[in-house]
C-alpha cells in the first residue's frame, strides 16, 4: 500500500514557491506535509496534500509542471525508538531509503514517516509482517476531515 | 523534375561562360552607377575590363556588412528610384538596419530561384503550402510566398505568430508543405501536441526550413516527430533572401543557384580563396542583381562547397550545411564555440526539451559559459540524485564536445522564451 505524493522541479527564483502554495490555496486543497530538497541550482518541493488529484490538475492548469510519484505512509508510535524501529526493519531486508520525512497526523499518539525507497514491495512486505501500519490517502484525508 | 531544366543542369563549363559574362555585366554597371563601389575599384587600381576570366573575381574589393551600414538608406542602389518596386530592411541588431533594393528583373530572378528550390524538394502546383515565415521587411515571407506562387501552389500566407491557429489551419486545410524557421518547427510540434492534433493525421509531406543554421540532429527531431522530409532553404536579405540555395530531395548539401548567385569559399582571416572542400566564409556575388549590386560580399556564414556531380542531375554546386557564423562565434576562453555543438549534444542526449540559452560572463579574467538546458516533462524526478545525474551527463557530453568547461542549469518545463522568428540562444555578458 502507498500514497501519492505530489512534486513540483523548482528553479531557484524568486516567487516559484507562492506560486504553488497560491494556486492549492485558491483551489482549498490542504497541505499535509511538505519537505523541500535543496540544491545550490534547484530545488525539488515534495507534498502530501488532501486531494492529489485535484492537485496535479490545478498547478497543471499554472502552468506549474508536477510529477506524481508513490511512496509509503508509516504509521510510527510517538515514542523514543519508533522510527528507529521502521528503518531497522528496512535495513535488515536491504531495502535503501531515497529520502524521508515525517509529520503529524491528528493522533499525537502516532507520527507519520513519508518513505521513498528502492524497493517498495519488498518494504511493504517486511512492514505488514512487522505489524506496522502503512496509511493509504484515504486514511490521511480522513485524518484531515476529523481534525 | 526540375523548374527550369536547362538552366539546371547545363554542363559546368557552359554555366562558367554565363557567369563570366554576367559577372562582367554587373561589375560594369556596379562601377558605372554605384559610386562607394567605384571608389573601392579605384582604390584598388581596378576597371570593369581587368576582368577578362572567372578567377579574376579574386582582384574584386568584398563587401562587408559595415559598407551596407555606411552607405544607409540608399547609397548603393544601382537604378534610380523609379526601377525600383520593392525594398527590404534586414533586422539591425546594432544601429541602422541594411537596406535593400530590388528591380522587377530582380524580384523575377529571386522567385524562380526559389521557384527551383521548391520543386527540388517534391513540391509542386498540387501542393498547399503554408509559409510561417514573417512577411514584412524580413525577406522570409515575401520571398517563400512568390516562389510559391510562381510553381503555381496554393500558397497561405499566415506569416508569425498566432501559432495555435496556424495548427488548426495546418490541420482543416491539409497543409502539404510548410516554409519556417527550424525554431518555429519545432514549437509547432509543440502546439499541435498541447491542442492534441496528432502530426499522423496531417497532410504534411515537407518542410522548408532556413533563416537560422540548424544541426543534423535538429532535422531528425523534426522529421521524425511532425513525420515529413525537412530541406534547408538558405539565403540572406544582401542577396536576395531565402533561395539563394536549397537541398534537393537527395538532402545532400544545398544547391546553390549559381547562374544568379557565385560562391567563393574565403578563409575568414586573410580573405585568401580556399580549394573545395575546405570549410571557410561563404562570399556571394549577385550576377544578375542591379537594384543593388552585390560584389563579393561577405556573408560570415561558415561552410564548404562541392562541385562534384548531384544524383537529381543538377550541376549548381552544392554547399554544406552552415557550421556557424564566424561573427556568432564565440570565443570562450580562447576555444571556439558554435551553438549548435551544444544544440547537437542536446538532441543526441534526447533526454531535454530542444530549448537552450547560453549565457557567457567574465569572471575577473575568466571567461564563464552557462548553459540553461530546459527539461521536459518526462525526465522530472522527485528525486535530487535523478536530476544531479541528468546535470552531469549532459556537463560531461558538452564539455566533451567543446574541451570546455560549462556549468549547466537546469530550467523548468516551458521555462524558457520560444522564437517564433530567429531564436536567440546567446547572451553575452562579457565586456571586452
Amino acid at each position: 500500500m502507498s500514497i501519492k505524493q505530489i512534486s513540483v522541479f523548482l528553479e531557484n527564483k524568486k516567487g516559484r514557491l507562492i506560486a504553488i502554495t497560491d494556486c492549492l490555496s485558491r483551489n482549498n486543497i490542504n497541505i499535509r506535509a511538505l519537505s523541500i530538497a535543496d540544491t545550490t541550482d534547484f530545488g525539488i518541493i515534495r507534498m502530501i496534500v488532501d486531494n492529489p488529484e485535484l492537485a496535479y490538475t490545478s498547478l497543471k492548469k499554472d502552468g506549474i509542471t508536477v510529477i506524481e510519484s508513490d511512496v509509503l505512509a508509516v504509521q510510527i508510535p510517538n515514542i523514543p525508538g519508533g522510527m528507529n524501529k521502521v528503518l531497522k526493519l528496512l535495513w535488515e531486508a536491504g531495502v535503501n531509503l531515497e529520502y524521508s520525512y515525517a509529520f503529524f497526523g491528528n493522533d499525537p499518539q502516532y507520527a507519520i514517516l513519508i518513505l521513498k525507497v528502492d524497493k517498495k514491495s519488498e518494504a511493504i512486505e517486511v512492514l505488514k509482517k512487522a505489524d506496522i501500519k502503512l496509511l493509504s490517502n484515504e486514511e490521511l484525508s480522513e485524518q484531515t476531515i476529523q481534525g | 523534375m526540375y523548374w527550369n531544366q536547362k538552366a539546371e543542369c547545363m554542363s559546368r563549363d557552359e554555366r562558367a561562360l554565363l557567369q563570366l559574362s554576367r559577372l562582367q555585366n554587373i561589375v560594369k554597371h556596379a562601377y558605372d552607377n554605384v559610386v562607394p563601389f567605384r571608389k573601392s575599384m579605384d582604390d584598388k587600381g581596378l576597371l570593369p575590363q581587368n576582368i577578362r576570366s572567372l578567377e579574376d573575381i579574386t582582384a574584386l574589393p568584398f563587401t562587408s556588412k559595415q559598407d551596407l551600414r555606411d552607405s544607409y538608406p540608399f547609397d548603393r542602389f544601382g537604378v534610380p528610384m523609379s526601377e525600383i518596386v520593392r525594398i527590404h530592411a534586414s533586422s539591425g541588431t546594432t544601429g541602422k538596419p541594411t537596406t535593400v533594393g530590388y528591380t522587377k528583373e530582380d524580384i523575377d530572378v529571386w522567385a524562380e530561384t526559389v521557384a527551383r528550390g521548391l520543386v527540388s524538394a517534391g513540391c509542386n502546383k498540387n501542393d498547399i503550402i503554408q509559409v510561417s515565415y514573417g512577411y514584412g521587411l524580413f525577406t522570409g515571407g515575401l520571398g517563400l510566398h512568390y516562389g510559391v506562387e510562381k510553381i503555381g501552389a496554393a500558397v497561405l500566407p499566415s506569416s508569425v505568430g498566432n501559432s495555435k491557429r496556424q495548427a488548426m489551419m495546418m490541420k482543416d486545410f491539409a497543409v502539404t508543405a510548410i516554409c519556417c524557421t527550424p525554431s518555429f518547427a519545432t514549437y509547432m510540434i509543440e502546439v499541435l501536441e498541447e491542442n492534441k492534433i496528432d502530426p499522423q493525421e496531417l497532410a504534411l509531406k515537407r518542410g522548408i526550413f532556413g533563416a537560422e543554421p540548424w544541426s543534423e540532429a535538429m532535422r531528425h527531431n523534426i522529421e521524425k516527430k511532425l513525420n515529413i522530409k525537412a530541406y534547408d532553404i538558405y539565403g540572406l536579405s544582401e542577396i536576395c533572401g531565402p533561395g539563394v540555395s536549397m537541398e534537393c530531395e537527395g538532402q545532400c548539401g544545398n544547391h546553390i543557384f549559381d547562374d544568379h548567385y557565385y560562391p567563393e569559399i574565403i578563409d575568414p582571416d586573410t580573405g585568401e580563396l580556399l580549394p573545395e572542400g575546405r570549410v571557410g566564409e561563404l562570399v556571394l556575388t549577385g550576377l544578375t542583381k542591379k537594384g543593388i549590386p552585390m560584389i563579393r560580399y561577405r556573408t560570415h556564414d561558415l561552410t564548404s562547397l562541392h562541385y562534384g556531380p548531384c544524383d537529381c542531375g543538377r550541376t549548381h554546386v552544392r554547399m554544406g550545411r552552415i557550421l556557424g557564423r564566424s561573427d556568432d562565434m564565440l570565443i570562450i576562453r580562447g576555444v571556439n564555440v558554435f551553438p549548435s555543438q551544444i544544440e547537437s549534444v542536446l538532441l543526441e542526449m534526447g533526454q531535454t526539451s530542444p530549448y537552450y540559452h547560453i549565457i557567457v560572463d567574465r569572471q575577473g579574467s575568466l571567461d564563464t559559459l552557462e548553459i540553461q538546458v530546459e527539461l521536459s516533462e518526462s525526465m522530472l524526478s522527485d528525486e535530487i540524485r535523478v536530476m544531479e545525474a541528468l546535470r552531469d551527463k549532459i556537463k560531461r557530453n558538452i564539455e566533451q564536445i567543446l574541451g570546455l568547461a560549462c556549468k549547466i542549469t537546469l530550467s523548468e518545463p516551458h521555462s524558457l522564451t520560444r522564437f517564433e522568428g530567429k531564436a536567440v540562444r546567446v547572451t553575452d555578458r562579457r565586456k571586452i
